[in-house]
């Protein structure tokens, strides 16, 4: 848990927005709140696989382009009458620089 | 999870009865058993009785989905979807598909439903002969109507009914074919079933009752249906609706009881004491059951039964039905066959279509049928249900609930009387206490809250105006759904209230708003963002910068998202007209990014389907480069001027209508709207740019132009209403540029052209655009000064590196896969 690996810069990231990253087990949408937090979670909504990083961001959550399901970007929860989670993974912002768990872009494909 | 130490409970069948037991039975003990389902049918638990909205158009499949995939999850269940059981070994305690799936058992439930009966006829094995029982029946209907062709429905009972008319819905010439005098015999009196089948006839279904089908005609597929007199006619489509019997056929081959159903006694279980059944495969003390509030009641007892309470036991009680065709209000309940110790009040109103009949026994209700004017029907069946003495009221009884107590009560005053345990909506099972305590204990205040929180209402719906009072009822003046809506969650300010304070108090951005206007949420939500950008953009032409991150991706990436995150790019085609070039430029981008699929739209566009987000940019640089902007097929906005030929070419044409339909749409691309804006110029009365279904349409005539507008033709189909008439082409335009000026500045935010005519009136409309001249050129000046600023093609600036990080991946790691 000890090996992160450097994503990005948090300016990349529009406020209130997000972007993905590719790896191997999929893509990974990469939030930046309007308070400038940063949050990473599975890009596929487990409804119908809308991508949620296309998604508008509100508060401390994404409502997917879809079928508007929301979900908090903290916990992947499903958020009001729809049940549901998405996985969610760890990132560290240092200085602007955003680092993930170098385990997350090495892990197999599921 | 420990699952180890739990119980195994195997469940045969996921229909909506053991859906229901499972639901009860997370609720009182959610780890007691690990669950494994096995599911004939390839798909999760869905709202069979909703299948008829479905065929009719009314509703898709995902709207009756009860539990989607992530509840399964959620309760760790294991589903086998498609996997019909074709064995039970009681003595090893396992079951084994028909694909070789085996599973043991400490408890299993056998709930394989029923099977529709198929009349033994000569023919009946024809392709084009149907049941109507799931998914796929529908389906395979709904393919057949594409034809237009023609469909016989055997059976003229509930199924059939609805069968029928949503086959006519879909645009099919059906006939009904009933072997017995009326329709739905067994639960309306001949007199409904008369009403009933006129009605039937009012809206183009044939009705052939004392019609007994003696063979399917046809070689391979069917091509007619021939009765015992001798008379034939033809089909494409043949539905068997004729009724349903429960499906024992793995119950007996595992040697458990079964007659007509499987044998269970009022706890639901079989004669092996590890395994229980229910639903419509059942029989109880002799009766089975096809309706959902038995089935459902069955299902708590299951439960019950399941978490170790074996005092819940199953009590048949009288059911009520609803045909579920949209404008056909018909009732019944009980038992209302004539008899010597019965008396019958019966009410007719032949002018309004309106038919009562009460039966009663001993002065008790035991039976109902009301057709026309059913709002009594729960009232009367609760006294049904509770044997209520009626002698007091006996002789204004049949008038209804309004009537009792000398003086009528308001509609709200009769739900107030309701009791507690009064069933409102029949198809979840909820009665009167259930909705009002969960409005009290959970603070509930709307419409939808209820639905999420009691599921009242939230299947067919009929029953919406008695929760609507109910509502009333609990919160007192605090609910007012005529009120001010809310926007949202957000504020409790309306649409209309937050348009005003934007200019009034000049509010020109959206945090600024949300920090005057006191909103309840640190930075809005999905609902009111987009609302808000629009007004602010609609506001202050010019000065506003346009939030991106407010709008929906489509209008985000100026393209619209597909189900599987691909997108689909129009180009602008003016008046429906191309060249050429434009065709050779739109061909080479097909090849060139392999875009798999392209259509023609209804709006006289082409559409390339199944882009790659990040091919986006390259495929716009290409169209622009043969002169094509966006076609803004994704905006809330302009979207379409469609055309007909017009006096260019038609013989008929009266005006220039491609013309004026290129100048319309090169005037008024680029304007955001509240809702899509899509319009038409026909060239003459004869119509064929359907300009009187569009949201602005023009009829050329002779002496000048017709503006209609206000149509619709999705969700809602609905023509237009004449605007005014125009003498020349300029008139034309300032007309209609006018008329969209006050729509934007009037519509709220998704509420199409249509519904704003409907809320704001006719008469203030023509009052700004028609009959003051003055009025009207304030308006067209203040579109043609937001013009200015609108009019930008988003493509053009997308590749020139605006929006960039939309495009491309934060970071790429390893291979990246192909997206599922």
């Amino acid at each position: 848990m000890n090996d992160w690996i450097e994503i990005g810069r948090i300016e990349q990231i529009p406020l209130r927005g997000a972007r993905c990253v590719n790896t191997p087990a999929g893509k990974i949408a990469v939030f930046r709140t309007a308070e400038n937090h940063v949050y990473a979670i599975e890009n596929r909504c487990p409804h119908k696989g809308g991508p949620l990083s296309e998604g508008i961001v509100h508060g401390g959550s994404v409502t997917c382009p879809l079928h508007n399901w929301v979900f908090d970007l903290a916990t992947g929860e499903a958020q009001g009458a729809d049940e549901g989670q998405v996985r969610t993974f760890a990132v560290n912002v240092v200085d602007g620089r955003i680092f993930m768990a170098a385990e997350v872009m090495l892990m197999a494909a599921e | 999870m420990g699952g180890a130490m739990k119980e195994k409970l195997v469940i045969i069948g996921n229909g909506m009865a053991p859906g229901r037991a499972l639901e009860k039975l997370f609720e009182t003990d959610p780890d007691r058993y690990e669950v494994v389902i096995f599911n004939a049918e390839p798909r999760v638990n869905y709202d069979r009785i909703m299948l008829s909205p479905v065929l009719s158009g009314e509703k898709s499949f995902d709207d009756i989905v009860i539990h989607g995939d992530a509840w399964y999850i959620k309760h760790g269940i294991t589903l086998y979807k498609g996997c019909k059981v074709e064995s039970i070994d009681r003595v090893n305690k396992t079951v084994t598909s028909v694909n070789g799936i085996t599973e043991s058992y400490d408890k299993l439930v056998i709930a394989t439903g029923s099977v529709p009966f198929i009349i033994p006829v000569p023919g009946a094995n024809l392709a084009g002969v149907v049941t109507y029982r799931d998914l796929d029946d529908v389906n395979t209907m709904m393919l057949a109507a594409k034809s237009r062709g023609r469909a016989v429905v055997i059976g003229g009972g509930l199924l059939g009914l609805e069968a029928a008319a949503g086959l006519n819905e879909q645009g099919m010439d059906v006939t009904v074919v009933h072997v017995m005098p009326t329709l739905m015999e067994r639960q309306l009196d001949p007199a409904a079933g008369y009403l009933l089948g006129e009605s039937m006839k009012a809206r183009g279904i044939k009705v052939m009752t004392s019609a007994n089908t003696r063979q399917i005609l046809g070689d391979k597929r069917v091509t007619g249906v021939e009765f015992a007199d001798g008379s034939v006619i033809p089909a494409d489509l043949v539905v068997m609706a004729v009724g349903i019997r429960p499906n024992v056929a793995l119950a007996k081959s595992a040697e458990l009881a079964a007659n007509r159903g499987i044998v269970v006694d009022a706890q639901m279980r079989t004669s092996d004491p590890s395994i229980y059944a229910l639903g419509e495969c059942v029989e109880v003390n002799g009766a089975t059951f096809g309706l959902v509030a038995p089935l459902y009641d069955m299902a708590n007892v299951l439960a019950a039964q399941l978490c170790g309470d074996d005092k819940a036991t199953f009590t048949p009680v009288a059911t009520a039905t609803r045909l579920k065709v949209t404008g056909v209000n018909l009732y019944s309940a009980g038992d209302f066959a004539e008899g010597e110790d019965r008396e019958e009040i019966v009410l007719r109103d032949a002018s309004a279509g309106v038919y009562k009949r009460l039966i009663l026994k001993d002065d008790r209700i035991i039976g109902t049928v009301l057709y026309g004017d059913t709002g009594d029907g729960p009232w009367f069946y609760d006294m049904l249900k509770r044997n209520v003495d009626t002698r007091e009221m006996r002789d204004t009884l049949i008038f209804g609930q309004n009537y009792q107590g000398g003086a009528p009560l308001d509609p709200t005053a009769a739900v107030a009387a309701l009791p507690d345990e009064a069933e409102i909506c029949g198809c979840n099972g909820v009665c009167k206490s259930k909705i009002t305590g969960t409005i009290t204990a959970k603070g509930l205040t709307s419409l939808d809250d209820v639905r999420a929180h009691t599921k009242a209402s939230a299947s067919c719906g009929s029953c919406t105006g008695l929760v609507e009072k109910l509502l009333l009822l609990t919160l007192g003046d605090s609910y007012n759904p005529s009120a001010v809506q809310p926007m949202c969650k957000c504020t409790d300010l309306g649409h209309d209230e937050v348009r005003r304070l934007i200019v009034a108090k000049e509010l020109r951005s959206i945090p600024q708003l949300m920090q005057e206007l006191e909103w309840k949420t640190s930075c809005g939500c999905a609902k009111c963002r987009p609302a808000l950008n629009y007004y602010m953009v609609a506001s202050w032409p010019g000065e506003y910068e346009d939030d991106q991150q407010s709008r929906f991706i489509n209008e985000r990436v100026h393209a619209n998202i597909q189900k599987d995150g691909t997108y689909s790019v129009v180009p602008r085609m003016w008046g429906g007209m191309t060249t050429s070039g434009e065709l050779r430029a739109i061909a080479d981008v097909v090849d060139k990014f392999r875009i798999p699929a392209v259509k023609v739209t209804g709006g006289q566009r082409i559409d390339m389907l199944g882009v790659k987000k990040e091919d986006l940019p390259a495929v716009w640089a290409d169209l622009n480069a043969a002169g094509m902007v966006s076609g803004a097929a994704y905006a809330k906005g302009l979207r379409t001027v469609k055309t007909c030929v017009g006096s260019d070419w038609c013989r008929f044409g009266t005006q220039d209508s491609t013309g004026l339909g290129i100048k319309l749409e090169k005037f008024m691309w680029g304007a955001w709207t509240p809702a899509k804006v899509k319009m038409a110029v026909s060239g003459c009365p004869r119509n064929c740019a359907e300009a009187t279904c569009k949201d602005v349409g023009v009829i050329c005539v002779d002496s000048g132009y017709d503006i209609v507008f206000a149509g619709a033709a999705g969700l809602d189909i609905k023509g237009t209403e004449a605007l005014c008439h125009a003498d020349s082409e300029d008139e034309a335009i300032e007309i209609i540029a006018a008329l969209t000026q006050l729509y934007r500045e009037q519509g709220r935010y998704l509420e199409r052209m249509y519904k704003w005519l409907k809320r704001v009136g006719m008469e203030s409309i023509q009052a700004a655009i028609v009959t003051d001249r003055e009025k009207r050129r304030f308006y067209y000046d203040r579109f043609v000064f937001s013009q200015q600023f609108a009019q930008v093609d988003p493509w053009e600036e997308r590749v020139n590196g605006k929006d960039a990080h939309e495009f491309a991946a934060l970071a790429e790691f390893g291979v990246p896969q192909a997206a599922e």
